[in-house]
């Protein structure tokens, strides 16, 4: 992301100082107003803090959208230890937001872990971080440190008598990690496997123990919320979809990035506006809005509200706001065979239609993409695709068939044109010069 | 469902094809990692040490670069649980290594945004460079060259991971001098993160 750009439609909030050399430290946080809504939080009954989430409407950052009041409200608050696990796997295809969170402010996150625990009556926060966010992890851990030491972490903080621990575990590369059970499998020291739900996280997580799983960007609006009053947090964006939003912009765009919005913005704002639009001489050909899980949306789409809902009325998913934008010298045949290399690889391998049949897909594609294919095979990949949806324990293998069923939908003629020539017919110069084999 | 007549199984596809860990030298953690460990145990209840199985396996790559039998006798002992837990685990993810690897290990991530930015072609000129393939390491032990999944770095693509750090925005044709500069000037050869090259440079 280059030098903070201004933004239309609200002042940033989780980003503000994201630019400012120092911005990581305790330090600069506390000269910024940090802490002080932990401060006001220990004031409060934590019953009073579960309704003030649920009153700002903070929906979910990690994909689902589901209302992060509600969870807290579910955790089992009978049994004890409980647990908060902060998703910070961020393995989403298109998806690097929570990185810069992180890395820039990570104090706002662990004084999210910290209310949230108090909130459901935790007394440990794990953050599970992708092992391949080494450096991350490095300034998280710091932080951790400087917030031990001066007393907003660890025992009896700032006088309330309430203990919090937080501590990081460092995955080790598997995108399933980012699935909240199998979040929890990998925290326990196994496979990173879902588990079948019901039981939910709130009641049978982390060790058995009620656990509230949140992402990152989660967690770092609740100190928001706490500061500036769940109503004034309501108010930003949309009815249902309020607060400040981080969109991640990659793909064919002059200027990727990550962009914080409010909800109101629209996809072409975000795409034509905060990241310059398509490279000269170029035409958009297609967006994915919401991660490599989610349906496409076409040109003629571009003025679909980027809320949770506005694009779920498009016919797609906002996800973890991960918007992949697609010219047209992209191949659409390509670009599901892309995607499935990588579902194929990181099916965890727990539910069969998902393990086999993300290779049968992926080698289908191949076969299409390099001119062997027959028109049967469309068929075949149509079938394929609707027994994995649908037929396994997480939203894995609708995820890994969507890439499949999305370019079907749109772009059949892409497909019978590469089963007629026997070729991919758009070489584009960012692909390899030869078709690159199976590894 | 039925299965397509053209579709051979292949079974060299399939994660189930991996050999078994090497038996490898006798092997314990050395004082400073032991302490390590003892450290990072802490962080779960008593009797949940096997949460700790990810951060221990860690500290044998960082002492011995890959993982063999021995280790992970040593991995299962040190936390009350049985090897086949621990082989188990080292099994399923990515970032453990049960072959000796090069000295750098350079991942390319292949995923869409980085693909959309030319990272197939970046694979290409490094492997032409190093002479191996992706998935190989080179004769000396320098170089292995991996393909890896989205590393969550898109807005930078193409990226690389070399070892434990990064490098964004590789240009396919600036692949070939990456492989120079690593082999004169180490991992200082490579960008970073931006963000932690932003923070460091004031």
């Amino acid at each position: 992301m280059g030098p903070q750009r201004k933004v239309r439609n609200v002042d940033p909030i989780l980003t503000k100082h994201v630019r400012e050399p120092n911005s990581f430290t305790l330090d600069f946080y506390l000269q910024h107003e940090g802490y002080s809504a932990l401060k006001t939080a220990l004031t409060k009954k934590p019953d009073e803090l579960i309704e003030m989430v649920k009153a700002s409407g903070l929906r979910g950052r990690g994909g689902a959208g589901f209302p992060t009041g509600m969870k807290w409200q579910f955790v089992d608050k009978k049994m004890s230890p409980r647990y908060i696990a902060c998703n910070a796997d961020e393995s989403e295809p298109g998806t690097f937001k929570d990185h810069l969170l992180m890395e820039r402010n990570p104090h706002l996150l662990i004084e999210g872990c910290a209310i949230g625990c108090y909130a459901i009556g935790a007394k440990v926060a794990y953050i599970y971080i992708r092992g391949e966010f080494l450096h991350v992890q490095t300034v998280l851990e710091r932080a951790i440190d400087e917030a031990y030491a001066r007393g907003f972490l660890g025992r009896n903080i700032l006088g309330s008598g309430f203990d919090c621990d937080v501590y990081m575990h460092r995955g080790a590369g598997a995108y399933e990690a980012g699935e909240e059970t199998a979040l929890l499998e990998s925290l326990e020291g196994k496979r990173a496997q879902p588990r079948n739900k019901p039981p939910f996280p709130a009641v049978v997580g982390l060790y058995n123990k009620p656990t509230a799983v949140n992402n990152v960007e989660t967690l770092c609006n609740v100190p928001i919320i706490v500061a500036k009053g769940a109503e004034w947090f309501a108010a930003l964006g949309p009815e249902k979809n309020g607060g400040p939003k981080l969109y991640c912009v990659s793909g064919h765009v002059k200027k990727p990035g990550v962009y914080e919005a409010s909800m109101n913005v629209t996809l072409r704002e975000l795409i034509e506006g905060y990241a310059g639009g398509v490279p000269e001489g170029r035409k958009l050909k297609a967006v994915i809005p919401g991660g490599s899980s989610v349906p496409i949306l076409m040109p003629d789409q571009l003025d679909t509200q980027a809320s949770f809902d506005g694009i779920q009325k498009a016919g797609s998913l906002l996800g973890s706001a991960a918007i992949i934008v697609l010219d047209d010298t992209t191949c659409m045949v390509w670009l599901a065979e892309n995607l499935l290399h990588f579902y194929r690889h990181e099916s965890c391998g727990k539910c069969t239609p998902c393990r086999e049949g993300t290779d049968w897909i992926y080698k289908i594609l191949r076969r299409i993409e390099r001119g062997e294919g027959q028109t049967r095979d469309l068929d075949l990949l149509q079938s394929i695709s609707a027994n994995i949806a649908g037929k396994t324990l997480c939203a894995f293998g609708d995820a890994a068939v969507t890439p499949v069923t999305t370019t079907l939908k749109h772009f059949r003629h892409e497909y019978e044109a590469h089963i007629r020539e026997k070729r991919c017919t758009l070489h584009a110069g960012w692909r390899a010069r030869q078709p690159v084999g199976a590894h | 469902m039925s299965f397509h007549p053209k579709m051979a199984y292949d079974a060299t596809f399939h994660r189930s094809a991996r050999e078994l860990e090497e038996e490898g030298p006798p092997f314990a953690y050395t004082a400073t990692n032991r302490a390590r460990f003892d450290e990072i145990v802490k962080r779960y209840p008593e009797d949940r040490r096997r949460s700790a199985v990810l951060p221990a396996l860690y500290l044998v790559q960082s002492q011995q670069g890959y993982i063999t039998a021995n280790a992970i006798r040593h991995v299962a002992e040190l936390l009350g649980i049985t090897r086949a837990d621990v082989e188990d685990v080292v099994s399923f993810y990515t970032m453990f290594y049960t072959k000796p690897v090069g000295k750098f290990v350079v991942q390319v991530c292949r995923t869409l945004s980085c693909a959309l930015n030319g990272a197939e072609r970046v694979t290409e000129e490094l492997a032409a460079k190093l002479g191996i393939e992706p998935g190989q390491t080179d004769t000396s032990g320098t170089f292995t060259l991996l393909e890896v999944e989205c590393l969550g770095a898109c807005d930078r693509a193409p990226v690389v991971m070399v070892n434990d750090a990064w490098h964004e925005r590789l240009k396919p044709e600036d692949a070939s001098k990456l492989v120079d500069d690593l082999r004169t000037k180490g991992e200082s050869a490579l960008s970073g993160c931006h963000l932690v090259a932003e923070r460091t440079k004031r």
